[in-house]
């Protein structure tokens, strides 16, 4: 009897093993893949040329620009507003349900589809605002999607500020806002920070909110100003696998382009990850 | 004295004003979606639109309006991902909150978060280049773009959620239950057997959940990897379209304010109702998984 249910520990904790290579080796899989062949596609011609010959040749660099420009929209948007919300719930909010209610909303905010936002930007910024097919429409809609990430992080920053800090404030008369300003904001920034580049890493690497909002199969321009519309990185990768013409021809550049959008989304989540743990280290000193 | 006064209550309207967004942004995608969705109703019946597989909104002359295929293609293409998804993210979940050492937990826990960052169109790209080919190797089948392809991936999307939930769930049993089990004489597995998962079961249900609603939801790789085929899918060989695969091919190219229009407001409505059925439904589960000792 003891045994055998040593027996059953052993190969119950192997599986449990084998299911976490399992999961481990996806990741391994699709960066290999990736990396590997798209390594060969790549090079600074590649960064920095634009497409060329129906783009079967050239490089993507109006679609990293584009990339980059609507992301730093989706920042402005959705960082001054995900963080003034999140300092009302961390620092006013007060047990009711109306707290409730806006807690509850955000969650279910981080629950919508994307292709969902990108119906509503459709509906709202596209056609209701009029601001067209834009890097502002998609950079809003994005922004939609990043704003409940920014919230969460943003709040759990402030939560890990301690009380002492908020009550010394009061204590020498600061009104609560002059309190939030100076000794509340401050010491959360790299928590936010984090939680930042963790939302816009994901709206970075979105196709869906940005399909029917603004972004172009091709442009020979760079966008010179936010109404106008943009090529991306991931809608790129998407035409270059699914809607172009000579789809095996252009398959290294595709894998190229895989590969500058991961290694992009990637950068954005190991600046975060590094800055989290730097400011662990420090809080823990 | 009286500025400073008047900042601070003016501060604390603007943050109130943005806590409120959150509810005006979810209520408007809601209103938005039912408004627009509506209209497809003053000429097509509930009955058609839900019990009908026959979708072809651009037809000239008689168009139709049935969702009941994509319905089918999305719940069979998340079941099917759920069937690869659970076992491999639960046990992931065990091995990372009762096997692996705070070292490894350190190192595995970013590199599933990594996973989470893939960018949904990258998945799609490997479901056409890697999982296609090997699909239709494997089975003999002369094209792998099917609902089996979008299963696979629609795992690899959903489980990083189920993990962290999942884990977060189990590490919140009290050490107490483990210790009680271990005094009973019981070794590390049947400890995780008979307490650690019985405890944190509610939890594990909203791990799998939620991880059911990121596969629904999901529209890039479904899109690149499926077929899109609206024809009523007969098995995981078959070619299928998902709603959101659906919406994300057809709202290019309609006609604005015609009924083809609205009626994809219409899914885009059927489809925001799951997610937020699903989601509330995870979370009164995963409240329940708080031990309080």
């Amino acid at each position: 009897m003891m045994i055998s249910n040593k027996f059953i520990a052993i190969i119950g904790f192997f599986a449990l093993l084998f299911c976490t290579m399992l999961v481990i080796s996806f990741l391994g899989i699709i960066l290999y893949d990736i990396f590997s062949k798209g390594a060969s596609a790549l090079s600074l011609d590649f960064l920095l040329e634009y497409p060329r010959k129906g783009m079967t040749e050239g490089g993507i660099f109006p679609a990293i620009a584009g990339t980059v420009f609507v992301t730093m929209v989706t920042a402005l948007f959705s960082l001054p507003l995900g963080v003034a919300a999140a300092v009302y719930l961390s620092e006013y909010a007060p047990d009711n349900w109306l707290s409730r209610f806006i807690r509850a909303s955000i969650r279910n905010l981080a629950a919508v589809p994307s292709i969902i936002f990108g119906l509503f930007g459709v509906a709202l910024f596209v056609q209701g605002l009029g601001l067209g097919l834009s890097v502002l429409s998609s950079g809003l809609t994005l922004g939609l999607l990043t704003l409940p990430y920014v919230i969460t992080t943003t709040e759990e920053a402030l939560k890990n500020v301690p009380h002492a800090f908020r009550e010394g404030a009061l204590a020498l008369g600061a009104t609560k806002w002059e309190a939030i300003r100076t000794v509340v904001l401050p010491p959360a920034i790299p928590g936010i920070v984090t939680g930042a580049l963790l939302g816009l890493s994901r709206a970075a690497g979105e196709t869906a909110p940005i399909l029917f909002t603004g972004v172009a199969f091709y442009l020979r321009y760079l966008p010179g100003s936010v109404l106008d519309q943009f090529m991306a990185l991931p809608y790129h990768l998407f035409i270059l696998s699914t809607q172009h013409h000579a789809i095996e021809q252009v398959r290294p550049l595709a894998y190229g382009t895989a590969l500058v959008l991961l290694s992009l989304v990637f950068l954005l989540n190991i600046i975060a990850v590094v800055i989290r743990y730097r400011f662990r280290a420090f809080n823990q000193r | 004295m009286k500025l400073r006064k008047a900042i601070d209550q003016l501060m604390q309207g603007v943050f109130l004003s943005a806590g409120l967004t959150a509810v005006v942004f979810l209520l408007g995608i809601f209103g938005m979606l039912l408004f627009n969705g509506a209209k497809t109703f003053k000429e097509v019946s509930l009955a058609e639109f839900f019990g009908s597989s026959n979708w072809n909104p651009s037809a000239y002359g008689e168009p139709s309006f049935g969702i009941l295929s994509m319905l089918v293609s999305t719940l069979m293409v998340t079941a099917g991902a759920m069937l690869i998804a659970i076992p491999l993210g639960i046990g992931t979940a065990a091995y990372l909150s009762e096997v692996a050492s705070p070292k490894v937990r350190n190192w595995l826990k970013p590199t599933i978060e990594l996973l989470a960052g893939v960018p949904s169109v990258a998945v799609g790209f490997i479901g056409i280049v890697l999982v296609a080919p090997a699909i239709a190797k494997v089975f003999g089948l002369s094209n792998g773009l099917n609902a089996l392809n979008g299963a696979i991936l629609l795992a690899v999307m959903a489980l990083p959620t189920i993990i962290t939930v999942a884990e977060d769930s189990m590490r919140a049993v009290p050490k107490q239950f483990r210790e009680a089990s271990y005094a009973l004489g019981a070794n590390g597995w049947t400890t995780l057997v008979r307490v650690v998962l019985p405890a944190s079961f509610s939890g594990i249900i909203a791990a799998i959940i939620l991880g059911i609603g990121r596969a629904i939801g999901e529209t890039m790789t479904v899109l690149m990897a499926t077929g899109n085929a609206t024809a009523m899918p007969n098995g995981f060989f078959d070619p299928v379209r998902t709603l959101t695969a659906t919406i994300a091919i057809e709202l290019g190219e309609v006609a604005y304010g015609t009924n083809h229009y609205y009626s994809l407001f219409g899914l885009g409505a059927v489809l925001f109702v799951i997610s937020l059925l699903v989601n509330l439904l995870a979370e009164k589960l995963a409240s329940k998984f708080r031990y309080k000792l």
